[in-house]
Formats: structure tokens, C-alpha cells, sequence
């Protein structure tokens, strides 16, 4: 895909994010599309595009009176709408469609008009992994981390640091759930969640949710926004069992999805202002540091306790204060997105100065699934 | 009150010989018999080369501890924490999820690498599943 073709031209969150007991997971696709709506200056009819996850495109397209000429419902985990913004990209290029709009919400923790996650007991993960007392996300994602800690030499402490340095950047931002800061001695000593990881290295469960609005870059620029440019996209997805990942010292997905979009964005690592890497739990920014190939997996424990990614370090990452901090309904994805525009527009609540090219990387699943978005501000 | 079930796994014809092979005793594996490509989960054909002549047979039952995590919380029904979920690299190269018997289920006694055998639970008197424990001698 060209780079530089299509923008970002809408952008919001719901109104509310956190704990929201008023509105079903639904309203809240609504309420977010309807913020990005207004945000790009458009009314409902100019939306000709259309793609969601968990949530079937027809459940929310006829729930807000739109009628596409292309849909995605691609459903992949937390990082869907990463594949979104892809898919949505090419199809705006292709003609298929001109104005996209792409939601996520999630009643995550109020569980209001949201299905309960459920394993069949006749799938794979039911006959091979449930069995073995999985029982959440907790429990499976960190299986990898044992391994990876001793492949490189990475420490509980460094582990630790991850949920430190990104509480530090959560307290710049008035709409983060968690702000007080807090020390690596407080991560080790929260209470035990699943072995090596504690409260603090895993991610808040909110509720809340995300809009996006495409269309191309020719257009982008007659809308009331900064235009947000996609210079690259990757995608893959891998296995849906952790147990079953090629190795715990790697994602596959990552390796595929991240290297894709460097590729088309054509840009080197140090080109790179302002990174987002999807945190549902304390590892993933080392997993997504070495797997996009910032620096070899042993360093990137080292890298983040030094605090080249906190506020004012070299490389500023995941600046909202991620889903350890920020919000995490369940598909975080979104959030990331919106930071990565957020930062791209300038108007970020913890601004990266002069900011020119923000890397977003997504995860789904347990590893199972990866898109990555390199945006850009200038065309 | 009955105890809450541990998760009980449903065959499907796909994967019946390795539930088969675990209630006679026996950790089944299949292996290509066009690349020799030995995996896990069961399938009828080869996922490294697609070749459909593939065969079922009874593996060492050696592996080593690949990695794990100690749950605590939330536990899964039918689990008493903490208690570690791990995974086994097998012998014979393909990895599964199980759990350690006969081991403190702590960060101190259970070591990566450490050599491990698998082991038989019947859960009832269809479904046994494959468990591992330290390896002797």
C-alpha cells in the first residue's frame, strides 16, 4: 500500500471513560462514533465504511442509521482495530468506499450488554489449555514470561519498571484511571495476581470505548482537523493458544506485523518520535521493543528501567499511560490509536514536542494477533 | 453443594485418539509421515507441509519445564491456588499445556529446564488428562 494516502480526519474516545454503570456497550460504540463524528465535522450519512469488532458491523451500523457500501468485521483481539485502520486504507485507495468510520467499546467492567467471554469445551484452548486451570487473561498471558526473563537475562525489577515509568506518564493526564505515582518497590510488593506478575504489572478492567474516521488524503485536507497521515500498516495473526506460540522468547505476530509497516511507512527506527505498544500486562513493551526490532530483546528490560522511555527520555512510549494505567476495557487497541493521533494532532495531554512520527503496535489475544500503524503529521 | 468442575475437555473426531491414548496410559503425538514433522495439537494432516498421510504415535512422555506461571488469582474453577500452569517441551519437540504434580507449586522448587515425565489424572471415566511430574533419576 502507498504511503501518505489516506488520513485520519476523526478521532474520540466516549465521553466518559473508567467505570460508566449508565450505558450498555453498545450506546457506548454510539456515544464514541458519534464524538468522532462531530469531531471531523461530518453527520452520520457521510459514512459510507464501516468496521468494528466483537460487535457485529450490522448491531452497530443499524443501532447508529448507518448505511455502508463496505464493512470489516474483523475480530481478532484487542489490536482489530489496528486492522481496521489497514483494511480501511486499502479500501479507501481501492475506491471502495470514501469516509470510514471504525468504533470500539467495551462494557469491561460493568459488563452491560456484553456477552461473557466463554472457551467451548470441544475447541482446542477448551481440550488443551483449559483443562490446565487457565482461567482469564491473567493467567495465560504472562506463561511466556519466565522464559523470556531467562533467554535474556531480564530482571523482576525491570519487569517492574514498565508499570512505573508508565504511572509517570498517566500523571500528566487528567483522564487516566491510575495517576499516583508509584516506585518499583510497590509493583513487587502488590499483591500476587499469577507468578511473576503482581496487581501492578497487569491491566486495568474499565469500560469505555473509541471512534476513528478515514478517508483519503486528498480529502483530508478541506476537514476542520490536523490530518493524521497512515504512512504503514502490517498485520498477522499466530496461534490462539499462548502454549502453542513458536517460542516464548518472540511473538510471531509481532515480528510479521511490526516489520510491515516500518517497510511501507519506509522509515528507519530512529526516525521514530513516539511509540505505542500495546501493555495488557508488564512484558509487552520488551516483547514490542525487541520483536519491531528497536534493540535485541536482552537490552530492552535495561532500556526501559533506565528511563528512555519515561517523560523526557529518547524514546517516549505509550504516553497516555497505557492500559496498565490509562484504561483497559478489554481491546485496548483503540486507546492506543487515539494516543498516537492525539499525539500526532499536538494535542496531546503529555505532548512529545515536535513530534512527526508515532508507531502504534497492537497485540489480540494471548500473542495471537498483531497490526501495527505508523502515522505521520506532515505528508 | 457440589465442588465447582474443573474445566472437562470434549472431544472432537479429530483429537478422539488422544484422548483415547491418555486414558489407556499413553501421551500420543502424531508424526508426517512425508517430512517427519512431529506437532500438537492433533489434526489429520501436517501443518509444517499439508501432507494428509500422517501417524498417531505413543511419545516418550519426556519433557522439560519450558515455562509457567504460579496462579493465584482469579482461580480457575475446581483449582485451589496458588498452583502453576505450565508448559512442557516434549521430547519428541512439540510443547502442551499441563500442570506439575508431585512438586511445591513454587517459583523455588520449580525450575525452567528441569526435567519432567508425564504423568495420568482421570478426571472420570472418560477424560484423563496428561499431567507431569519431576523426572526420576
Amino acid at each position: 500500500m502507498r504511503s501518505n494516502q489516506v488520513a485520519v480526519v476523526g478521532a474520540a474516545e466516549t465521553t466518559e471513560l473508567g467505570i460508566i454503570p449508565n450505558a450498555s456497550q453498545l450506546q457506548l460504540h454510539a456515544d464514541a462514533a458519534l464524538n468522532a463524528i462531530a469531531d471531523a465535522g461530518l453527520k452520520l450519512s457521510d459514512i459510507d465504511g464501516f468496521a468494528t469488532a466483537v460487535e457485529t458491523p450490522q448491531q452497530v451500523c443499524h443501532y447508529l442509521g448507518i448505511k455502508p457500501t463496505w464493512v470489516d468485521g474483523t475480530s481478532v483481539g484487542g489490536c482489530s482495530f489496528m486492522l481496521h485502520v489497514r483494511h480501511a486504507a486499502a479500501a479507501i485507495e481501492a475506491g471502495l468506499c470514501k469516509t470510514v468510520l471504525i468504533t470500539h467499546a467495551e462494557s469491561g467492567k460493568s459488563m452491560i450488554g456484553k456477552a461473557p467471554r466463554s472457551i467451548p469445551a470441544d475447541s482446542l484452548q477448551g481440550q488443551f489449555e483449559a483443562p490446565f486451570g487457565v482461567y482469564g487473561p491473567p493467567s495465560m498471558f504472562p506463561i511466556p514470561v519466565l522464559r523470556f526473563m531467562k533467554t535474556y537475562g531480564i530482571t523482576h525489577e525491570q519487569l517492574a519498571s514498565v508499570a512505573v515509568v508508565q504511572r509517570e506518564w498517566a500523571a500528566k493526564n487528567p483522564r487516566a484511571m491510575m495517576k499516583d505515582p508509584i516506585t518499583v518497590a510497590d509493583v513487587l510488593n502488590s499483591r500476587m495476581i499469577a507468578y511473576p506478575f503482581r496487581l501492578l504489572q497487569c491491566c486495568l478492567v474499565t469500560d469505555g470505548g473509541g471512534a476513528l474516521i478515514l478517508t483519503s488524503a486528498d480529502r483530508a485536507k478541506d476537514f476542520p482537523r490536523k490530518p493524521v497521515y497512515i504512512m504503514g500498516t502490517g498485520e498477522s495473526v499466530a496461534t490462539p493458544m499462548v502454549s502453542q506460540m513458536e517460542t516464548f522468547n518472540s511473538s510471531r505476530a509481532f515480528k510479521t506485523a511490526g516489520p510491515l509497516a516500518f517497510k511501507e511507512a519506509g522509515i528507519a527506527h530512529k526516525d521514530v518520535d513516539h511509540l505505542m505498544i500495546y501493555d495488557a500486562f508488564a512484558h509487552l513493551p520488551l516483547f514490542g521493543l525487541g520483536d519491531l526490532g528497536f534493540m535485541p530483546h536482552e537490552e530492552t528490560g535495561k532500556f526501559i528501567a533506565d528511563g528512555n522511555t519515561r517523560p523526557g527520555g529518547k524514546l517516549p512510549l505509550n504516553t497516555n499511560g497505557g492500559g496498565l494505567s490509562y484504561m483497559h476495557s478489554g481491546m485496548y487497541g483503540m486507546y492506543a490509536l487515539q494516543e498516537s493521533v492525539r499525539q500526532m494532532r499536538g494535542i496531546a495531554p503529555a505532548q512529545v514536542a515536535n513530534a512527526k512520527i508515532s508507531v502504534c503496535h497492537g497485540v489480540g489475544g494471548m500473542f495471537a494477533a498483531s497490526g501495527t500503524i505508523v502515522f505521520t503529521n506532515e505528508r | 453443594m457440589a465442588e465447582p468442575q474443573r474445566a472437562r475437555p470434549k472431544p472432537t473426531p479429530e483429537t478422539q485418539h488422544f484422548w483415547d491414548g491418555t486414558k489407556a496410559g499413553e501421551l500420543r503425538l502424531q508424526r508426517c509421515d512425508a517430512c517427519a514433522h512431529v506437532y500438537f495439537p492433533p489434526r489429520p494432516f501436517c501443518p509444517s507441509c499439508a501432507s494428509r498421510k500422517v501417524t498417531i504415535f505413543k511419545a516418550s512422555g519426556k519433557g522439560f519445564l519450558y515455562s509457567y506461571v504460579i496462579n493465584h488469582r482469579p482461580a480457575a474453577p475446581g483449582f485451589t491456588p496458588p498452583y502453576a500452569i505450565a508448559v512442557v517441551e516434549l521430547a519428541e519437540g512439540p510443547r502442551m499445556m499441563s500442570n506439575i504434580i508431585d512438586c511445591p507449586q513454587t517459583p523455588e522448587a520449580l525450575e525452567l529446564d528441569m526435567k519432567l515425565e508425564v504423568a495420568f489424572e482421570a478426571l472420570d471415566d472418560k477424560i484423563t488428562l496428561p499431567v507431569f511430574r519431576p523426572a526420576k533419576g
